[in-house]
């Protein structure tokens, strides 16, 4: 938790994006997590990710449910509308917004009991209908603000801080957001800033639902032995199947790899995904393979993380209902309104 | 055994009834004989009374003809048209002394079946069917449109009325026109030939309809949210309000098509649930497009946090309530007006919403396009509050009109320009003291006029704050706010006693018919009533100045615990005494009758003098 306010005059020499922005451009309110939060540090990535990417602030419309994560939208991109919802219902929120305009990049920021216990309908359904957004679960396995109570992702067996163990079975929210046809699918862990920035870079860059599930561990209620979502306990099982950079059609392409170590997928938008393989060989177009990949790791006691699944030709709900370019929230009168003589043609009909 | 009556002789006036099974087709056969009526310019208001089921439990459908006008439901049935022989029994009983019965008579039915005080009139119509059809789905269909062409001679009606209708129904299938005359024409001849037409029931051609319409209050619903302006619809099916949504897409795909490339200038998205559906219309009206949902009680029940979020957040929504026989699933076919309640105060905590009454399919459209206006100028959800009575049965009313130069009211929205130009930009701030803020559209301005918008406390300027001063500061600005609605919404319509009178009457909604019609009979006994039809929630200043004009006021509403009531006595600081009950909430609508008795035995238990000065202050 920081207490002391950011200084406005900002050195002269700080690194400015294609459109002029600094870094500063992308923050928010000053973060009122505790000190060493994994939320802290996704917000960062966030904000780096949109100043790399040249993103207008103005652009992103972020939207959250209820908890410390769906706080954070207040910390990061000061110059976006923020709509922090109710509990576990930032998908249909996000739906709706995304709905009325599509122009827009929406960032849909959740936690683990917002997404997996009280809102897992919401959740399934948003991936299902394929709305063109980001969905980060800053998943700690607990709820905080309530003081340490399990959440639908803390794994069976897991300690709380009181010493209880879990007995319920996990959700793994990026198994389920797979199987039920989100079209960018990853893992990350918030302590892994080079692989979560450019994670988050692909996702909002991506036309289609994006899901990230970022272990973010909680470092009040849950970052003790015991705890299979402490900083120690990821780090020692985490499992990167791939590394990814975010190659932008402006960009020149200077680094070079091995042949045959770096796979290009090509994203709607023109953005080039560079994956790096990373020990065996994961093929993140295969559907079924990376669920099946989840699985087999899962019971290994892994924790599988990076770009678990990408469909460079996924559809969005826009295109399934065929709405029109120009936005809804755009259209005037002449365009939504029919008009007397229309009127009077169908008062004749019902006569 | 009590002496025959007299078959009853009426033209213009009575109520017929086809008893059915539900999924046999019978709809469209009934609404086509309803139709014809109109056609000959004699009013009639067909109700539908069907089950929650598909396929195979009893339905009925009743045409109340009435030469004078009233579209309220009567009561009673001079005529029954018996089609469903598990139901004939209840069926029977129901009709009235001297009144008639048309069955199918291709099996005999014993005598002890039978009524000796109506007169019987059998067709053999399976048989005649068999005869003429060997496909099992035509016999069934066609054996509806016979009995529709036997009532046309039966009640003295002009068959080529129906042959148009027809006509219009399938224009450019002329093969299914053919077949549909030719049942018609073989009930027609039928009855011609074996009974004895016409019957003492007569319909005679009038000129008492008028430009009126016939549609139902559900599609008026749909396309008021087309005039509107509505983009974006989210909603879950739910009975009786699903029409809406059904309409709604209807009238989109005519109106909403783009001519150059076919796509679509809306969105329509059925949700997993009530609670997504209200979600994805705020998260739109939060995003600046004109969203709406239809439901049903049990989804107002599930939207209850959700809307405390639009109202306390300030997001416009509009929300159609297509009310129905209540609490939990109740009776989810049948009407009542009992969501008031649970509309005015929705959701949690200290919370006041829009709330408006349409009387019938006209009001559904006109209020309907106007809830879209009323929301974005008071950023806050609207609820059209109509009921299973006017939203699923068609009904006369007005032609629907439309001003060309009408423009969408918008609100309070700060443009780019305006945030260009700098002006000051507070989300909660009240710079013009009718307590409504400016927004900003996401997406306005790069650097200016972003907030963040949520459901827990903040200052003027949308930053979160626990502080009690701003959190009061807010709440007497959203009770400002209310006060302006007031201002805003459609007011009450007065209909003033033919003679000076000291009593009141107030309803609202789809009671409006069968209370003019129990005001008039009520005149006939000399109790002269001035009546409110209350349009909206806040209630206008002539609300309660219509009650302190009266020493009593008739609440008359569709539901258990008088709620519209609750509302005048608290929102009014009303004498709870001075408010008398009238309550109808058995899910039938409320007639004329029961108004009219009730009201009649209140004013005689209470000994005042009906008209003029009060005989004393009356203690009720």
């Amino acid at each position: 938790m920081t207490y002391l306010a950011k200084p406005r005059l900002l050195a002269a020499t700080a690194p400015r994006n294609a459109l002029g922005y600094t870094r500063r451009d992308y923050e928010g309110a000053i973060s009122t997590l505790c000190a060493g939060c994994g939320h802290d540090s996704i917000s960062a990535a966030i904000v780096q990710a949109c100043f790399d990417l040249d993103i207008e602030p103005h652009r992103v419309a972020k939207l959250s449910g209820i908890g410390c994560s769906s706080k954070t939208p207040d910390y990061f991109l000061g110059n976006s509308h923020g709509f922090n919802s109710v509990h576990g219902r930032m998908p249909s929120v996000l739906t709706g917004a995304a709905l009325a305009n599509r122009n827009l990049i929406y960032l849909g920021v959740s936690g683990d009991g917002d997404s997996a216990s009280i809102g897992i309908g919401q959740f399934a359904h948003a991936m299902r209908r394929g709305v063109n957004m980001t969905y980060i679960v800053e998943n700690n396995g607990v709820y905080g603000l309530t003081k340490g109570q399990f959440s639908a992702t803390a794994d069976k067996g897991s300690k709380s801080k009181r010493g209880v163990v879990n007995s319920d079975n996990p959700i793994d929210l990026a198994a389920l957001a797979l199987q039920l046809g989100a079209s960018y699918v990853a893992r990350s862990f918030s302590g892994d800033k080079e692989q979560l920035v450019p994670l988050i870079k692909g996702a909002l860059r991506h036309n289609g639902p994006a899901f990230i599930d970022i272990i973010s561990p909680c470092v009040t209620f849950n970052n003790h032995a015991g705890s299979t979502k402490s900083y120690d306990y990821v780090r020692e099982h985490n499992e990167a199947v791939n590394r990814v950079e975010v190659i932008l059609p402006r960009d020149r392409i200077e680094t070079s790899y091995p042949p045959g170590s770096l796979r290009r997928i090509v994203q709607h938008d023109g953005s080039i995904l560079h994956l790096r393989k990373l020990g065996e060989d994961y093929d993140p177009t295969d559907h079924i393979g990376a669920i099946n990949h989840l699985q087999e790791r899962h019971a290994l006691g892994e924790i599988v993380t990076g770009l678990l699944y990408v469909d460079n030709s996924a559809e969005d709900m826009h295109r399934h209902l065929n709405t029109v370019e120009k936005p809804l929230n755009q259209l005037g009168d002449a365009y939504l309104c029919p008009g007397s003589k229309a009127l009077d043609a169908l008062n004749a009909s019902l006569r | 055994m009590s002496a025959q009556p007299t078959p009853i002789h009426r033209s213009n006036d009575f109520v017929i009834k086809f008893a059915n099974v539900n999924g046999s087709g019978s709809a469209s056969a009934n609404e086509l004989f309803a139709r014809a009526i109109i056609r000959m310019g004699v009013p009639v208001t067909p109700r539908n009374i069907f089950p929650s089921n598909i396929q195979g439990l009893p339905t009925w459908y009743e045409v109340r003809v009435s030469g004078e006008g009233w579209l309220g439901c009567r009561g009673g049935c001079d005529m029954m048209v018996a089609m469903n022989p598990q139901t004939w029994d209840r069926d029977l009983a129901g009709l009235d002394a001297g009144g008639y019965l048309l069955y199918d008579s291709t099996k005999p039915m014993p005598r002890s079946k039978f009524r000796d005080d109506i007169t019987v009139l059998g067709i053999p119509l399976t048989a005649l069917c068999n005869r003429e059809y060997s496909d099992a789905r035509e016999r069934q269909l066609f054996k509806n449109m016979m009995y529709v062409g036997a009532l046309i001679a039966l009640l003295d009606m002009d068959f080529a009325v129906a042959e148009r209708l027809v006509a219009d129904r399938y224009r450019g299938k002329d093969k299914l026109i053919q077949a549909n005359i030719n049942a018609l024409r073989i009930g027609h001849d039928y009855a011609t030939s074996h009974l004895d037409c016409p019957l003492g029931l007569r319909i005679e051609a009038a000129d008492k309809v008028g430009n009126r319409i016939f549609i139902d209050g559900n599609s008026a619903c749909g396309l008021g949210a087309v005039y509107g302006g509505a983009t974006v619809a989210a909603w879950y099916p739910i009975t009786p309000s699903t029409s809406v949504i059904e309409a709604f897409t209807a009238y989109c795909r005519k109106y909403r098509t783009d001519p150059d490339n076919g796509m679509a200038r809306y969105a329509i998205m059925q949700a997993e649930d009530e609670l997504a559906s209200i979600g994805m219309v705020i998260g739109a009206g939060w995003n600046g497009a004109r969203a709406f949902t239809a439901t049903s009680g049990p989804g107002i029940s599930l939207m209850q946090e959700f809307f405390g979020l639009a109202y306390f957040a300030e997001v416009p929504a509009v929300v159609f309530d297509v009310q129905r026989g209540s609490p939990s699933t109740g009776m989810p076919t049948r009407t009542q007006q009992s969501d008031l309640l649970a509309c005015a105060y929705a959701s949690h905590g200290d919370t006041r919403h829009v709330l408006l009454f349409p009387e019938d399919p006209y009001e559904c459209f006109a209020l309907g396009a106007q809830a879209f206006d009323l929301a974005e100028r008071l950023q806050t959800p609207v609820f059209v509050l109509l009921d299973l009575d006017i939203g699923m049965n068609e009904r006369l009313c007005a032609p629907f009109d439309w001003d060309d130069e009408r423009r969408y009211d918008r609100g309070k929205l700060m443009s780019h320009e305006d945030l260009e130009a700098g002006k000051n930009f507070g989300r909660y701030l009240d710079v013009d003291g009718d307590g409504i803020p400016y927004r900003t559209i996401p997406g306005t301005h790069p650097t200016k006029g972003a907030y963040f918008t949520r459901g827990t406390t903040r200052n003027a300027y949308a930053k979160y704050s626990e502080t009690g001063a701003d959190y009061i500061y807010n709440m007497e600005r959203l009770r400002r706010k209310f006060a302006t609605a007031k201002d805003l919404v459609p007011g009450a319509v007065a209909r003033p006693a033919t003679r000076p009178t000291r009593i009141g009457a107030i309803h609202y909604g789809s009671t409006g018919p069968a209370m003019a019609e129990a005001l008039a009979m009520l005149e006939r006994e000399d109790i002269h009533i001035d009546s409110l039809r209350v349009r909206a929630f806040p209630f206008g200043d002539e609300v309660m100045q219509f009650i302190a004009d009266h020493d009593f006021v008739f609440v008359v509403e569709q539901n258990e615990s008088a709620q519209l009531r609750s509302l005048l006595i608290n929102e009014g600081e009303i004498d709870p005494k001075r408010l008398v009950r009238v309550l109808h909430y058995d899910g039938s609508p409320i007639t004329a009758r029961f108004i009219a008795t009730h009201i009649a035995e209140a004013v005689t238990d209470r000994k005042v003098s009906p008209i003029g000065q009060p005989v004393r202050k009356v203690a009720p």
